[in-house]
C-alpha cells in the first residue's frame, strides 16, 4: 500500500479521496477537513462577483500542497465550459479542470455530448481534463481517446447522497478504460465510497456528504478510512461469492461420529 | 461613458481598470477579470483604460463540488 500512488494528469497522489469546497457552513471548516481527510485535490467553482457584497477568497482556505480542481459548473454548453476553463487557468489555478456541463436542471444530469466536445478542445490546449459524465462505456472510450486525464462517472445525482446507483455501468468503465476512473457525485456515506473503491475505482470525489455532515472534519476522516479500506480490499483481491454456504470450520470427525 | 459590468450597464467616469476595482472596494486578490472576453492579468489593470461599451466580467472563485 505504501507505494500505491494515484497517477492523475501527470501528478502523483498518495490519497484517493478528492473533495469539494461547496456547501460548507463556513470556509474555516475546509482546511480542517483537508487535514483530517488527507485529501490532496479539491474542487472550486468560478462565479460572477456580487459587486454589492464583500466576499471571502476561498483560495485562502486551501493549503498550497492541495491541488486545485476548478470546475466548469454553470456551463450549459461546451463553449461555455471551455471559456470557464481558460479563465480558471489564467487565474493561476493550474492545468486541472473538471468539465461539468449541465443542461438538465431537475436531476443535474451531465450533458455527455457537450462534455465530450469540451474535453476534445481543452485536452488539445494542454489541460488535464477530468470530465464529469453519466457512465457510458462508448463515451468513456471517446473521452480517453480525446486525451482526458480521467473519467468521472456519477454514482447518483449531485447532492442526492443515494450512493452507487449506476454501479454496473461504472464497473464497465473500470474494466475497459485505461485512464483513472473517479466516481463523482451521489456518494453519501463512507460505506458507499468503500464500495466504489472495492470494485476498483481509482478514486472518489465527495463534497456534499462531507460538507453538510454535522462535523465535516470528522466525516472527512471517516471517508479517508473508507477509501483506504476499499482500496486495500481491492488490492487484496476479494474472495468469491457463493449461493450455498461453505463451511469455514471442519464439519467432520467430531466426538461420537462414526 | 457607459460600460457593462457582469451584464449590467453602468455609467462611469473615464478611468483605468485598477481605478474601477478600487472604487468598487473589491478584493483584488480574489478577482479574475475578463474584458471583452480577454482575460486581463492583474499586472495590466493599472494600464488598461476602459472604453465606451466595454464588457467586463468580474469573477472570483467560490465553493463548489
Amino acid at each position: 500500500m505504501k507505494d500505491d500512488v494515484l497517477r492523475l494528469g501527470g501528478k502523483e497522489f498518495s490519497n484517493r479521496l478528492l473533495t469539494g469546497t461547496g456547501k460548507f457552513g463556513n470556509h474555516g471548516q475546509i482546511p480542517k477537513m483537508l487535514a483530517a481527510s488527507g485529501s490532496q485535490m479539491i474542487t472550486v467553482a468560478l462565479r460572477r462577483v456580487d459587486i454589492t457584497a464583500q466576499s471571502e477568497n476561498i483560495l485562502e482556505y486551501i493549503p498550497k500542497h492541495v491541488t486545485l480542481l476548478p470546475n466548469t459548473s454553470g456551463a450549459r454548453s461546451a463553449e461555455q465550459a471551455v471559456r470557464i476553463a481558460r479563465i480558471a487557468r489564467e487565474a493561476g489555478c493550474g492545468d486541472f479542470i473538471k468539465i461539468e456541463v449541465i443542461t438538465d436542471m431537475k436531476y443535474l444530469m451531465p450533458d455527455n455530448w457537450e462534455t465530450l466536445k469540451a474535453t476534445e478542445i481543452l485536452a488539445k490546449e494542454g489541460f488535464q481534463v477530468l470530465p464529469y459524465v453519466l457512465p457510458d462505456l462508448p463515451l468513456a472510450k471517446r473521452l480517453e481517446n480525446a486525451g482526458a486525464a480521467a473519467v468521472m462517472p456519477l454514482g447518483a445525482p449531485i447532492g442526492s447522497n443515494r450512493g452507487l446507483e449506476t454501479k454496473p455501468l461504472i464497473a464497465m468503465l473500470i474494466e475497459n478504460v485505461s485512464v483513472p476512473i473517479v466516481v463523482d457525485a451521489g456518494i453519501g456515506k463512507p460505506s458507499q465510497a468503500a464500495a466504489a473503491m472495492e470494485m476498483g475505482a481509482d478514486a472518489v470525489l465527495v463534497n456534499t456528504a462531507i460538507a453538510t455532515a454535522r462535523d465535516p472534519e470528522a466525516m472527512g476522516r471517516a471517508f479517508d478510512f473508507a477509501v483506504k479500506a476499499g482500496r486495500a480490499a481491492y488490492l487484496a483481491e476479494m474472495a468469491e461469492e457463493s449461493t450455498l454456504a461453505r463451511a469455514s470450520s471442519p464439519l467432520t470427525g467430531f466426538l461420537d461420529e462414526v | 461613458m457607459n460600460i457593462f459590468v457582469n451584464g449590467n450597464k453602468e455609467r462611469i467616469e473615464p478611468c483605468t481598470l485598477a481605478q474601477l476595482i478600487a472604487c468598487k472596494k473589491l478584493d483584488a486578490g480574489a478577482l479574475v477579470i475578463e474584458l471583452n472576453r480577454q482575460i486581463i492579468k492583474q499586472d495590466f489593470w493599472p494600464t488598461t483604460e476602459l472604453q465606451e461599451d466595454d464588457c467586463l466580467e468580474m469573477l472570483s472563485f467560490v465553493g463548489g463540488g
